[in-house]
């Protein structure tokens, strides 16, 4: 090397590299990268995911059959719908709550502690809590519903009321997460801005909106980010609770691939619909990353350098 | 409304204001809070008294159901599968992560930052997305009704995660406490691990906690590797618990309650940790 230090100085060489990389390799190409290659190759035949490789190839007839199957495009929907709900709903109170417990409310770190309870419980338990409930005989949503002389629903028995039920328990599940992001993002503002908007007569909504909330924009773009993957990925929940019913109102792309894969054996076919789930992954993250959080990295990338 | 009230807090308007803002944490609260409540009541109620009287105290308190729980070995085995499960995936994901780290922090070479990208890019592809292909592998290894099934692929979907914030937090530990390390006779390797880690304690500290909690609450990847209910995890078990005895919500909610136990005892402790992990995780991410 051509530095003016003696060569032990620097931690190089190719040995030493590998040796550190070489564990991390393995398991990301073993357990990550593979698996996708395999997805890839198993989705141009027809295969009932027997032992051994598939023989079977039927080129793009389990694409095309995908985009022309009825429930894949209702996931599609459904999936759209729910990330329509997350950013219309779910992100914008949890933006208000976190601004709420920013503020000197009296016992606010009990508020946050609860708020953040629901993200640390698996789904399954989320899910069989929430099963019942909203169970449409005797749960307590519908008890709750009778003090204000609401008929009892159906919840997530009835095919018009499901997504409406999978999106309050998420909500229940989730909000609370991003709640954390936004408090976060709100302690990043320094105090100088927000007073110095008040000193100027701005109103508390004023300057919300003219300071707080360009500022958090970073944190908001990232948090709208997570819930669209976590939209795409949905599964857990569904799974447990409805199973993609009743009569497929509520599934989802993971449940269909998961119904075809691993209930009816049509690997090949399910291999497709994984494929087109990472090609949505992978589209949506890279318009998202260039077009939406490109300002946002750029910045992430000069702090970083700044605190170096 | 006066300025000077404005100064106090920003969105404070007048006392009417605050009572609403108020309200709405309060009802916020109540939607969270209730539920909770009314698993952890319902558990010491009969599913009689459940229906009957959903929200209001047990009348007589039934602790029945808990220590049917509490004495059902097959809890205490999936406790115990879920605990090693989370102690080995995250004991793997760390160890791997950080060497990984160490060299996309503190190296120079050709095809670090595509090599970097790429680990980075698997935190775009959930196990959703890889589970069915993921499965055939894993049969083909022989690795099916074995906990390294689950071990392993929670370790490597781990990994993107684990790597970015360790690389950042490698990053930030000065050069000259290297170039000393190294004059003192410190190989790469003893730099690591005499020096880096243990400065770096809080950041790993941090990474194990979302391991862990990632590991805990898995419910996806079990589901297919176990079929056998002895390696069942405790999401598996809530599943199956829901499944056998359905009509007897009582039970199933005390079910549910003693399962949140170590879940939330462990938020308790490990708090701060999490919470430093998730939001480091979505701002480098």
């Amino acid at each position: 090397m051509k530095t003016t230090r003696p060569r032990s100085l620097r931690l190089r060489g190719f040995t030493t590299i590998l040796l550190f990389l070489l564990p991390a390799l393995v398991l990301f190409f073993g357990l990550v990268v593979a698996p996708i290659l395999l997805a890839f190759y198993a989705s141009v035949f027809k295969w009932n995911g027997m032992r051994g490789l598939p023989t079977d190839f039927v080129g793009m007839a389990n694409f095309t059959r995908v985009l022309a199957d009825e429930v894949f495009l209702g996931d599609l929907w459904r999936g759209l719908l729910l990330i329509i709900l997350s950013v219309a709903i779910q992100l914008p109170l949890s933006l208000g709550i976190a601004m709420l417990l920013n503020q000197k409310i009296h016992g606010r770190a009990f508020f946050r502690l609860l708020f953040f309870a629901p993200y640390v419980l698996s789904e399954a338990i989320t899910a069989v809590l929430f099963m019942m409930i909203l169970s449409p005989t005797d749960g307590l949503a519908n008890y709750i519903l009778g003090w204000f002389g609401v008929d009892p629903l159906d919840w997530f028995a009835d095919p018009s009321t499901v997504m409406m039920s999978v999106f309050i328990v998420m909500t229940w599940k989730y909000f609370g997460f991003h709640m954390i992001l936004y408090i976060a993002g709100r302690q990043g503002i320094p105090r100088e801005l927000t007073e110095a908007a008040q000193i100027d007569g701005a109103t508390g909504w004023k300057t919300f909106r003219y300071v707080t909330l360009p500022l958090l924009g970073p944190t908001i773009r990232i948090s709208v980010f997570l819930s669209v993957i976590g939209a795409i990925q949905l599964f857990d929940l569904v799974w447990i609770i409805t199973g993609g019913g009743p009569s497929h109102s509520s599934e989802t792309m993971a449940v269909t691939m998961f119904q075809f894969g691993f209930k009816r054996f049509q690997v090949g076919y399910a291999s497709a619909i994984s494929v087109v789930m990472f090609f949505i992954s992978l589209v949506f993250a890279l318009f998202y990353q260039r077009y939406v959080m490109r300002r946002d990295l750029e910045g992430a990338s000069t702090v970083l350098r700044d605190q170096r | 409304m006066s300025a000077n009230r404005h100064k106090q807090s920003p969105t404070s308007g007048g006392p009417l204001r605050s009572l609403s803002l108020h309200a709405i944490v309060v009802i916020t609260a109540l939607f969270v809070g209730i539920p909770l409540l009314y698993g952890v009541l319902g558990g010491f109620k009969t599913t009689r008294q459940l229906s009957s009287n959903p929200l209001g105290l047990p009348d007589p308190w039934m602790p029945e159901n808990y220590t049917s729980v509490l004495a059902s070995a097959s809890f205490w085995r999936m406790l115990w599968n879920s605990t090693y499960i989370a102690v080995l995936t995250t004991l793997v994901v760390v160890a791997v992560s950080a060497m990984a780290a160490f060299v996309f922090a503190r190296f120079a070479f050709r095809g670090r930052e595509a090599l970097f990208t790429m680990f980075a890019a698997g935190l775009m592809f959930p196990f959703a997305v890889a589970i069915l292909p993921l499965f055939v592998l894993l049969r083909m290894f022989g690795l099916l009704d074995n906990p390294l099934g689950v071990i392993l692929p929670q370790a490597a979907f781990g990994m993107p995660m684990t790597i970015i914030i360790l690389r950042g937090f490698f990053r930030a530990i000065p050069g000259e406490i290297e170039e000393a390390a190294i004059l003192d006779g410190c190989t790469s390797f003893g730099f690591f691990w005499r020096i880096l880690l243990p400065m770096a304690r809080p950041a790993i500290a941090t990474v194990s906690v979302l391991a862990v909690v990632n590991s805990w609450n898995q419910f996806m990847l079990p589901l297919v590797v176990f079929s056998d209910d002895s390696l069942f995890t405790i999401p598996l078990g809530v599943q199956q618990f829901q499944g056998q005895y359905a009509t007897d919500i009582a039970r199933v909610m005390a079910y549910i309650v003693v399962a949140m136990l170590p879940a939330l005892g462990f938020y308790a402790v490990a708090e701060r940790q999490l919470v430093s992990g998730l939001t480091a995780g979505a701002v480098k991410g």
